[in-house]
Order: structure tokens, then C-alpha cells, then sequence
């Protein structure tokens, strides 16, 4: 019936030709995301788009995605073989999260026919670039405590109400966005997913600036967004399935089968200042306690890495339970933290300052000090982790909550005031 | 432990495990406590039969693996040890074997067979090791026509006082020496220890102008770092697989106490506070597990990262493997802390280990000098 499928050294081949014939080498812009301006980032953002409209083109685009869709229709094992030769090479990286996982993942898991048509191949062809609105003001981890909500009005949905912490909601196109739609029962059953334009009326994006000076991420105010039900992903009230799926997606991440991104980034090509520079330049590199913390920065590098790795096999064997991920977020946030807190170490006194003719700003050790527990937050808190961890993983009895089989609009929200 | 094991393998460990269960129970580490070897000479030769002390050496000295990689195989019978608190010199006696391998010498020959069948024990002698600056070397070797002359002291020895052999290393003009010396050679001071663990003895061995032949030395005079180097990388497998054992069965141990205990009316697996201490100390156990997988591999292939990938897993468990025990006990309380409970025989394990081989700290200012000099290089 179908045409056999390409081998995978066949594919790999006629990629490592088509790589090295249209694809320049890697660029600062790859490894680190951070553009010192909005000229520079925006610059950046074009690019891949151009990039991204470059692998479709050469039939590269959407390697697991289904060929109706623009994709090629290929296996994981495909897409790792393009990530491996990949290596090395500039590559659309504002594209792999989370316009390709989780959103793009979600689509093609839930979306109709009619919607998967409608969005898949612009994704692949570089047009769009997509958001998830799932973080609100009211509480970060909480995510299925959602309060924006979108309320029936004939043939649409009308929502209001606000999402925080939305990387790159200002120049992106298009959100995907949990939000209530049924107050009379218990938190996880009455949520819908909709897919949403991010530059409309009454969505109102605000940057939010960090307090190192930059502001990618965003909040966005809905006023009466008016959605056709045409837009909405999955069943009504069902949400959570949805969801449940979406931060998955999310948690995998870069190593997503959806993800187009090189394999194997050199250590030297860590955005990361190296501790060495730091500990040369202070004039602390034979000091025997510097060399015990330059020491302990490599080994927990080592040790991230090979942990990721472990917890990658147990889930690829099928044998791992799917919450050791959160194994994995626990040590890498507090590695991460330690890691900065050896870096600002290292750099003494001078981490405070730097020369902004001389100095790029990355060397800012004292900021990136001042950014550490970043580590420990986005993406849901090692807290969270912990409590997963122990509960999931580990089996000890669940937390009480003041939530469960109770009506959503019962359930209380802030401070009982007398 | 790796998730996935050949047959061949798990068969292997398996072994291991069903004779320390049968041969080395706890309660028969406790009734060993004064006993001077701290094992039967016996127990030693039967492990031996099964495997233990020929996996690093070649296939024409009779040695052997079940993988095709040699120090992961040594690491699964390194877990069990430390799974059992296990008694005997399992990581001296590898060491010695691993140098011995492939060396000519009627001496080196007769040492290497007899430890590859537990007959003799051999001690290691770290007199000079790779971490060290200039000057804190405790043993030299000097040329003196064609013998050379050992002075200095070393401590600790694991089963000095039940060696026969001694592997020595020492600091000669140029770079380090390794010298195979019998235990009972003139000059050579054997003094027993006290020492932190129930299970292992330890000794202090001293030279004054020991005299041994060319022929005794192993490689060429002034020229043994690199195969010290390599015979420590394997040592820190060893000693990393063994604590992540003792790390497991802690662990375990502490789990049952935090289910079975019950303190206002809730077990204390119910308190947040305390599941927040037992999902760091399950990332740790994780991230050990993973690293010390990791610098076994990359030792048996011999990769460009397999120092590096050693050290960052001594350092890293000697460091982080002491804290979990310590957790251990602290989440025990007072049971925790008492000679009858079993949990001391695995901090005792995992906190010897940390000293053994290269100090947390020794390990981080070597792979930083490695990780300076790849810099350099690049």
C-alpha cells in the first residue's frame, strides 16, 4: 500500500548533504536565546523564520509530523539522526520550544482534522510562531486552579481574565490557552483548551522586566476575546486531558521527538561564562580552593548530564515511572544554583561590576548570581518537584488540599477576612 | 545500577549476591567486629572462585570478564559489596591485579596468580598520588645501582597486616615509581589500626631504606603516573559503585522507618517537611547512580572523558553519599545513632570510601587541573 519508508543511514546521508549545502555554521544566537536589544532579538526571530521556511523547503521540516500535514511523515529515530547531523550547524532554535513541543505536539494530538490543516503547515513553513498561556497571576504551580475564563456566547467563547510568565509573547503569533469554562465542579473538570490569534483586540501583552534588566517574558490581559468554538482543542470541560498531555509535551522539551535541534552541543559552546575565565581573571586560578570549586562546577556539569541521560533510558526502556523526570528538574535546579553560586564565588569582589565597552554582559557574574534561583522556579518550582518526587515516584502519602471534590467556585481563593 | 543488564550479567551479580547473603549476613559482620582479618581466609577464596579479582586483567594472564568491559563488571560486584557492607580488600587486590596484568617478573607472576585465586592478599601503598602538588608525596623511591631504596610512610592501608604483597608508590626524580614488594621485606613496618569501619582493617605501613630489585618494579623507573592514573580511575569505579550499594540499601532502610513509624497519629512519610529530605536524597541517589554508571563505561572504553567522568563521580558521591547517609540517621533519630540498628555498617562503608582513593576535595582540584589543561589545549 504506502511507498517503504526511507532507512534511517539513507536519511541521515541525504541530510548531511543537504546540512552542509544550506546551512551556515552555529551562531551565538543559537546557544544563548538572550538578545541585548528588541532590534537584535527581533532580527534573530526572522531569521528563523527564514530558517525554519528553508528546511520545508528542502523537505526537512516536521521530520515525525505526518506528511498531510506538511510533515515528513518519518520516525523518532529520523528526527534524531537530523538532530546528530545537525550538530554544529545554525538551526531555528526560537522554533523547537515551545512552538514544536509542547504546542505544535498538542495540535497534532488533539486538534480536528480541519484544525491541524489550518495550522501544521504554516508551524512547518516558518509562519508561525506559537506561545502557551498556562502560568496566571493567582498561582504559578497551581496550573488546574485556572481562573481566566471563557464563557459560552452562542457559537464563541467570550474570555477574560490573565496569563504571566509568557516567553516571547510579543513578537510570537499565536497561544494555545487553558482556561475555565465550568465553575460548578472540581478544579480538573471544568477546563477547555482554545487555540488563540495573540494580536487581537482586547489582548493586551506587557512585557515584564527581571530584575537583571531584561524583559522577554510577558503577561496578557483578555478584555471579551471573542473565540469561534471552531478553536477550541479537544472536548468542553475536558481540558484536563488536554492538559495533562501539554505538560508532558512541555516536560520533555527540547528532547521531543517534534524538536528539530542539534544533538550533542560542545561544552565550550555553553552560553555559561567558563569558571576558568572567571577564576584566571580575579587572579584566583592555582589558589587550591579556587581549583576545588572549578572541581566541583565540572563534575556537576558531568553529573546533570549523565543523570539526564539515566532518566532518559528508564523512560526509553519503558520501564520508568513517567514522574522520574522530576528527579531529574530537582537536581538540575539546585546543581544550577550551586553552579552560579561557584561562579560568583570564583569571581571575588569584581562580580559586582563590569566594563560595558571592554565586558560583554554575560560576564556579569554578580547578575547571573543575583538570577540564580531562576533555576529553581521556571517551569514549576523544585518544590513542585518535591512533592511529585515523593508522592509519585516515591509513593508517600498525598498533601491535603483544600480543593478536591469541591465545586471550583467554592473552593477558596485568598485570605478569610474578618 | 544500569537499568539494563545482559543475562550474562545479572547472573553474574546475582551470584555475588545470593554468596555474601549466605556467607557475610550482617549478623556475621558483628561477630567478626574484633576479629584481627575481619573475615575467614576462606570466604576470601571462595569469592575469589566467583569472579572478583580477575576482571581487570587480561585473558592471557588468566584473567577475564562477562561484558567485554571489565570495569563494569567489577562495578556490579562493587554495588553488592556495598549492598552488603561486605568485608575483603576487594578494591586493593583489583588494583594490584590491574597493574600485575601483562607484567613479565617471576615476582609480579606469582603475586598475580595468588591474588587472582584469594590465596595471598595485596595491599596498595599510595605513597604519591595524581592529585598531589609538588612536595606532599609520603614515599620515595630512589635508584641505587640496580635496586631501589623505598623510604617513607603511608597510611591507611586496607589488609596491611593480612598482605603478603605490597604495591608501592612512590615519588622519584622525575615522576612516580611503582615497586611490587612482599609484605614481610626487610625495612617494611606493619602496625594495625583502629579505624571507623566494623567490617574492614586498616594498617600503617612504614619503609626505612627498603631494598627492592629492579626486576620488582612495575613499569619503568620515574615513569608510573600514567599507569597510577589509571589504576586510580579504576579504584574510584570501584570505590563509587560500592557506595551507591551502601547509598541503596540506606536509603531503603530509611523509606520502611518513614512508612512504619508513626508520630501524632501520622506516619512520617506523611509530613511534607520530610518528603521535601527524601526527594533530594532520591535526586542525589539518582545522580549517583547515573555518574557512577557513567565513569565505569567511559573507564572500561577508556574515553577522552574518563577522568574527568571518575573524578566528578568520587567526588561527587564521596561528598553527597555521606550527606544521605548522615540524612539517614538524622531521620532515624536516636535509633539511628546506635550500634544496634544496621544502618552505621553502611555510613561507615560509604564514609570510608570518601577518604579512600583521593578525598572529595582531591578529585575536584584534579579535574580542574584536567579541565585547565584541556583549555590550554584547545
Amino acid at each position: 500500500m504506502s511507498e517503504e519508508m526511507e532507512s534511517v543511514e539513507d536519511f541521515r546521508l541525504r541530510a548531511r548533504e543537504w546540512i552542509n549545502a544550506n546551512l551556515g555554521p552555529m551562531q551565538p544566537w543559537d546557544i544563548s536565546q538572550h538578545c541585548d536589544t528588541d532590534e537584535e532579538e527581533l532580527r534573530a526571530v526572522a531569521r528563523d523564520r527564514a530558517l525554519q521556511r528553508k528546511l520545508y523547503d528542502g523537505g526537512f521540516a516536521g521530520i515525525c509530523f505526518p506528511k498531510e500535514y506538511g510533515g515528513q511523515g518519518l520516525t523518532p529515530e529520523h528526527n534524531r539522526a537530523f538532530n546528530e547531523e545537525l550538530a554544529g550547524h545554525e538551526y531555528p532554535s526560537r522554533f523547537s520550544v515551545p512552538t514544536f513541543s509542547p504546542c505544535a505536539a498538542v495540535l497534532l494530538e488533539y486538534g480536528s482534522p480541519e484544525q491541524k490543516a489550518r495550522h501544521l503547515p504554516g508551524i512547518l513553513k516558518g509562519e508561525g510562531v506559537w506561545v502557551q498561556l498556562l502560568s496566571e497571576p493567582g498561582g504559578g504551580s497551581d496550573v488546574a486552579g485556572a481562573t481566566t475564563a471563557a464563557v459560552r456566547d452562542g457559537d464563541d467563547w467570550i474570555l477574560n481574565g490573565s496569563k504571566v510568565w509568557t516567553s516571547r509573547a510579543w513578537w510570537a503569533d499565536w497561544g494555545i490557552i487553558l482556561a475555565r469554562t465550568n465553575w460548578d465542579v472540581p478544579k480538573h473538570q471544568g477546563l477547555s483548551v482554545f487555540i488563540l490569534p495573540l494580536h487581537q483586540p482586547g489582548v493586551e501583552i506587557q512585557r515584564i522586566e527581571r530584575l537583571n534588566g531584561e524583559s522577554e517574558a510577558c503577561q496578557e490581559f483578555f478584555t471579551d476575546v471573542r473565540i469561534p468554538d471552531s478553536d477550541r482543542l479537544g472536548e468542553i470541560d475536558a481540558g484536563w486531558t488536554v492538559g495533562t498531555r501539554w505538560m508532558y509535551h512541555e516536560r520533555i522539551g527540547h528532547n521531543s521527538p517534534y524538536v528539530t535541534r542539534p544533538i550533542g552541543l560542545k561544552r565550550e559552546q555553553s552560553h555559561e561564562p567558563s569558571v576558568i575565565g572567571i577564576a584566571r581573571k580575579s587572579g584566583r586560578l592555582d589558589d587550591p580552593a579556587a581549583r576545588e570549586l572549578i572541581g566541583e562546577h565540572c563534575a556537576l556539569g558531568i553529573i546533570t548530564h549523565e543523570l539526564q541521560g539515566r532518566i532518559a533510558a528508564a523512560a526509553a526502556s519503558g520501564r520508568g515511572n513517567k514522574d522520574l523526570s522530576s528527579i531529574d528538574r530537582v537536581f538540575r535546579g539546585t546543581a544550577s544554583v550551586r553552579r552560579s553560586t561557584i561562579a560568583f564565588e570564583l569571581a571575588g569582589a569584581s562580580a559586582s561590576v563590569w566594563d560595558e565597552e571592554e565586558e560583554d554582559a554575560t560576564q556579569a557574574v554578580g547578575m547571573n548570581f543575583l538570577m540564580r534561583q531562576v533555576a529553581c522556579i521556571g517551569g514549576g518550582t523544585t518544590e513542585i518537584s518535591r512533592n511529585v518526587v515523593a508522592e509519585r515516584v516515591l509513593g508517600m502519602p498525598r498533601e491535603p488540599s483544600g480543593d478536591r471534590n469541591v465545586a471550583f467556585r467554592d473552593v477558596q481563593r485568598g485570605p478569610k477576612r474578618s | 545500577m544500569w537499568h539494563e543488564l545482559t543475562s550474562d550479567q545479572e547472573l553474574f551479580r546475582d551470584t555475588t549476591a545470593r554468596f555474601l547473603n549466605d556467607r557475610a549476613p550482617l549478623s556475621m559482620l558483628r561477630k567478626n567486629r574484633d576479629d584481627p582479618a575481619g573475615f575467614d581466609p576462606a570466604y576470601w577464596t571462595a569469592g575469589a572462585e566467583l569472579g572478583w579479582t580477575m576482571l581487570l586483567v587480561g585473558e592471557e594472564d588468566g584473567g577475564g570478564n562477562i561484558s567485554g568491559r571489565g570495569a563494569v563488571d567489577l562495578a556490579l560486584i562493587a554495588y553488592e559489596f556495598g549492598r552488603h557492607a561486605a568485608p575483603g580488600p576487594l578494591v586493593d587486590c583489583n588494583v594490584v591485579a590491574l597493574a600485575l596484568s601483562g607484567q613479565e617478573g617471576e615476582l609480579q607472576r606469582t603475586a598475580l596468580g595468588e591474588v587472582m585465586t584469594g590465596d595471598a592478599i595485596a595491599s596498595v601503598c599510595l605513597g604519591a598520588a595524581p592529585w598531589q602538588l609538588p612536595g606532599e608525596a609520603t614515599v620515595s623511591i630512589v635508584k641505587d645501582g640496580d635496586d631501589v631504596i623505598i623510604n617513607g610512610t603511608i597510611r591507611p592501608v586496607e589488609s596491611g597486616k593480612q598482605a603478603r604483597y605490597l604495591l608501592v608508590t612512590g615519588m622519584s626524580e622525575g615522576g612516580m615509581t611503582q615497586v611490587l614488594v612482599p609484605a614481610d621485606a626487610p625495612g617494611v613496618g606493619i602496625k594495625g589500626l583502629k579505624n571507623i569501619d566494623v567490617t574492614r582493617r586498616f594498617a600503617g605501613v612504614s619503609f626505612e631504606n627498603v631494598r627492592a630489585p629492579a626486576d620488582a618494579l612495575i613499569g619503568a623507573f620515574g615513569q608510573a603516573d600514567e599507569q597510577v592514573v589509571h589504576q586510580v580511575r579504576n579504584a574510584a569505579v570501584i570505590l563509587s559503585a560500592e557506595s551507591v550499594g551502601a547509598m541503596d540499601v540506606a536509603f531503603d532502610m530509611t523509606m520502611d522507618w518513614a512508612f512504619d513509624r508513626y508520630t501524632f497519629g501520622r506516619p512520617l512519610a506523611s509530613y511534607q517537611a520530610l518528603k521535601h529530605r527524601f526527594a533530594d536524597m532520591k535526586s542525589w541517589l539518582e545522580a549517583s547512580h547515573a555518574v557512577s554508571d557513567a565513569a565505569a563505561e567511559a573507564v572500561a572504553d577508556g574515553t577522552a572523558l574518563a577522568g574527568e567522568t571518575a573524578c566528578a563521580a568520587k567526588s561527587y558521591i564521596g561528598e553527597q553519599g555521606v550527606e544521605l547517609a548522615q540524612d539517614c540517621v538524622q531521620l532515624h533519630g536516636g535509633i539511628g545513632v546506635t550500634y544496634e540498628h544496621d544502618l552505621h555498617f553502611f555510613l561507615r562503608r560509604i564514609t570510608l570510601d570518601r577518604l579512600l582513593y583521593g578525598t572529595p576535595a582531591e578529585h575536584r582540584r584534579w579535574l580542574a587541573a584536567m579541565e585547565i589543561d584541556r583549555e590550554h589545549a584547545a
